[in-house]
């Protein structure tokens, strides 16, 4: 329903420049709700953008956020801070001649003002303003939440720049140290939100991205729980033999997880108010883990050794009709596991063990071809950002476990963590609108 | 009086082993299984005495078998105090026993690559336990199944639960209750050994036992 509803707003936007370019008219912007993104380059060239400096208490900490962000998305090539473009006096526009000679295809302007920020896109080659929009930035300076409300700023910029909103507003949950620990997008501020002295593992965020469910192996068993962003957490499985890779489901009712007991682990559903769990697969005594959903909720898609060795079945939300997810390639005695469902519905990431070592794999579903994302290092538990582009990965390539971004289009990776051991990635929703 | 002296003798037995010093711990066990038949043939033949071993004087000669009943009594003392002797000395010599107890309940058993099936080095390892856990009734122990670091945090989680149920069932076969067996997984979260090699690999697929509850007054199993 939802990818139906996008192709044919898609079409409409083809129609409608097609239009235009037949009638010679400039397209500033369509009808409310549908961005064009900025007119530039030819032939998917990614969009030149300056950063303007700004002035005013913390403006420099909200350009270089900014300009990191817009880099990290990798939708658009951010042009050095020193470029000798002007910045406009007053109300006066930026100067557009001088601009097109820098290479610049659009300028970003932000205007600190009380409590927020004006936010400004200029479109070069139509020579005019191209979007405008007033945010809340609320909280101290270089606070978290002034700091997230930034990467509000950055998001917006990119979706007006490329068509695509950007993930700067959003959060990563992950393992070190047997605790569960959230961190910018960028990197900044990790944070524990279990106490010192657990084992807990496996985090997953809820779709409001308001909470988080996870793991705790306790000494009779391991239980599930869910916890809010400042770690207040209730127990919603009980301690018993194996209680663990919990997920939400899409609508954040239930939660999907694996329950061991004697004769294997198979897939459960508990309601988030807890109750009595559902069991949804049937896997004769062998053992599934680490259940994802696709974003309408009908699909599942799970570890399971119910062949003997363990492989990544897709099957439908109630266990039945499973099927293998890759054909196997033609020597092989893989070992698959850990599936990540894309927020898109098109692609699952999952680890595949190549020479004894664990690479990230995306396979796309309307064609199954199979795609390596990682040669270097070990790379685990690949997990997707909220634009079904970019991807988390735990990585042994810089020696110890860290997490990394990887653009699946570009294959560019960025260290986010840089404390050890750092593993089972969850990435947020969106944060900021 | 048979076993005041067999528990003299046991005495007599357990001591020349102690002298003996370096052959400790088995022989020290059979001197505490004799102590232990010792003390099963007392319970039994307390409950003979009455009716059968002691010949009962008739009533109408009370005068004439005067002796006979202080013997009567005098075996019953005899065989009290044996009782109650022995139950001393397992007490009493329980340290070390206890010991030895509780360290083949807890010896780990270990696992190959990938799977969970309890090999020939195992089963001589579970064999030693399942004495134990039939001659003490009130244990409960906990099984913990543990994987090496190859394979995939979240799955080796459930292999490692199979680890420790495979070994639940291997004792439960053997007439050891279920409910007194509690199993759990630590996937590869707690490593008995460091390390990226097969040394240590092989040394970390494993299950583990902790004792719950029930060993406050262990005893020596029968031999």
């Amino acid at each position: 329903m939802t990818i139906r509803f996008r192709h044919s707003v898609r079409r409409s936007i083809c129609r409608l420049i097609l239009v235009c370019a037949a009638l010679g008219v400039t397209v500033v912007s369509a009808q409310p709700g549908v961005r064009l993104g900025l007119l530039y380059g030819e032939g998917g060239k990614r969009a030149a953008i300056h950063v303007l400096p700004v002035s005013g208490l913390g403006g420099d900490s909200v350009r270089a956020i900014l300009m990191r962000d817009l880099d990290f998305g990798d939708r658009v090539t951010v042009l050095p801070a020193a470029t000798a473009l002007r910045s406009p006096v007053g109300s006066a526009p930026i100067d557009y001649a001088a601009a097109a000679r820098l290479g610049i295809n659009g300028v970003a302007q932000v205007t600190l003002v009380a409590g927020g920020a004006t936010l400004v896109l200029y479109d070069v080659a139509a020579k005019q303003v191209l979007q405008r929009r007033s945010l809340s930035l609320a909280g101290a300076v270089n606070s978290a939440s002034w700091r997230m409300a930034v990467h509000g700023v950055s998001d917006q910029f990119e979706e007006w720049i490329s068509g695509e909103r950007g993930i700067a507003a959003s959060k990563v949950a992950y393992v070190s140290g047997g605790r569960i620990w959230l961190v910018d997008s960028d990197g900044a501020n990790p944070t524990p939100i279990t106490p010192a002295g657990g084992r807990v593992l496996s985090p997953s965020f809820h779709p409001n991205g308001q909470s988080v469910a996870f793991t705790a192996l306790e000494p009779a068993g391991s239980a599930i729980y869910i916890t809010d962003l400042r770690g207040a957490a209730r127990r919603v499985v009980a301690p018993s033999g194996l209680n663990i890779t919990p997920t939400f489901t899409p609508d954040g009712s239930a939660i999907a997880y694996a329950h061991g007991e004697d004769f294997g682990t198979e897939l459960y559903l508990v309601s988030t108010a807890g109750g009595t769990p559902r069991r949804i697969s049937i896997g004769r005594g062998s053992d599934n883990t680490s259940p994802t959903f696709s974003p309408d909720g009908r699909r599942i898609a799970f570890t399971s050794g119910r062949a003997g060795r363990p492989d990544v079945y897709i099957a439908d939300e109630d266990g039945t009709n499973a099927d293998l997810l890759a054909a196997l390639s033609t020597s092989t005695q893989a070992y698959r596991s850990s599936p990540d469902w894309s927020p898109d519905g098109r692609a699952v990431v999952f680890q595949s063990q190549l020479g004894g070592r664990f690479q990230a794999m995306v396979i796309a579903l309307r064609d199954r071809t199979v795609k390596q994302l990682t040669t270097e290092g070990a790379n685990e538990d690949p997990v997707w950002a909220p634009d079904s582009r970019h991807v988390v990965v735990s990585s042994t390539r810089s020696g110890v476990r860290q997490l990394w971004v990887l653009d699946t289009e570009t294959g560019r990776a960025r260290q986010l963590t840089a404390a050890g051991g750092a593993r089972l990635a969850a990435w947020s929703t969106r944060l900021v609108r | 009086m048979v076993d005041a002296i067999g528990s003299v003798r046991s005495r007599l037995f357990f001591m020349s082993l102690k002298i003996d010093g370096v052959i400790s711990m088995n022989h020290r066990l059979v001197g505490a299984s004799l102590m232990t038949i010792s003390l099963f043939l007392g319970a039994c033949r307390r409950k003979e005495v009455p009716v059968a071993a002691v010949p009962v004087a008739p009533s109408t000669a009370p005068a004439v078998d005067d002796q006979a009943a202080k013997r009567a009594q005098f075996v019953r003392d005899s065989i009290a105090k044996a009782r109650s002797d022995s139950v001393a000395r397992a007490g009493m010599a329980s340290a070390s026993d206890v010991a030895n107890l509780r360290a083949l309940l807890e010896a780990p058993v270990l696992f190959e690559y990938d799977a969970s099936d309890v090999t020939d080095g195992a089963r001589a390892t579970l064999d030693a336990k399942l004495p134990i856990l039939r001659t003490n009734m009130a244990l409960r122990v906990r099984i913990a199944g543990h994987t090496d670091a190859r394979g995939s945090d979240e799955y080796n989680l459930a292999l490692g639960l199979r680890r420790a149920a495979a070994t639940r069932k291997y004792l439960s076969d053997r007439g050891i209750a279920i409910s007194r067996i509690e199993i759990v997984s630590f996937g590869e979260e707690r490593p008995s050994s460091s390390g990226e090699d097969e040394g240590a690999f092989t040394k970390n697929r494993r299950a583990e036992f902790e004792i719950l509850g029930g060993a406050e007054s262990l005893q020596v199993p029968p031999r």
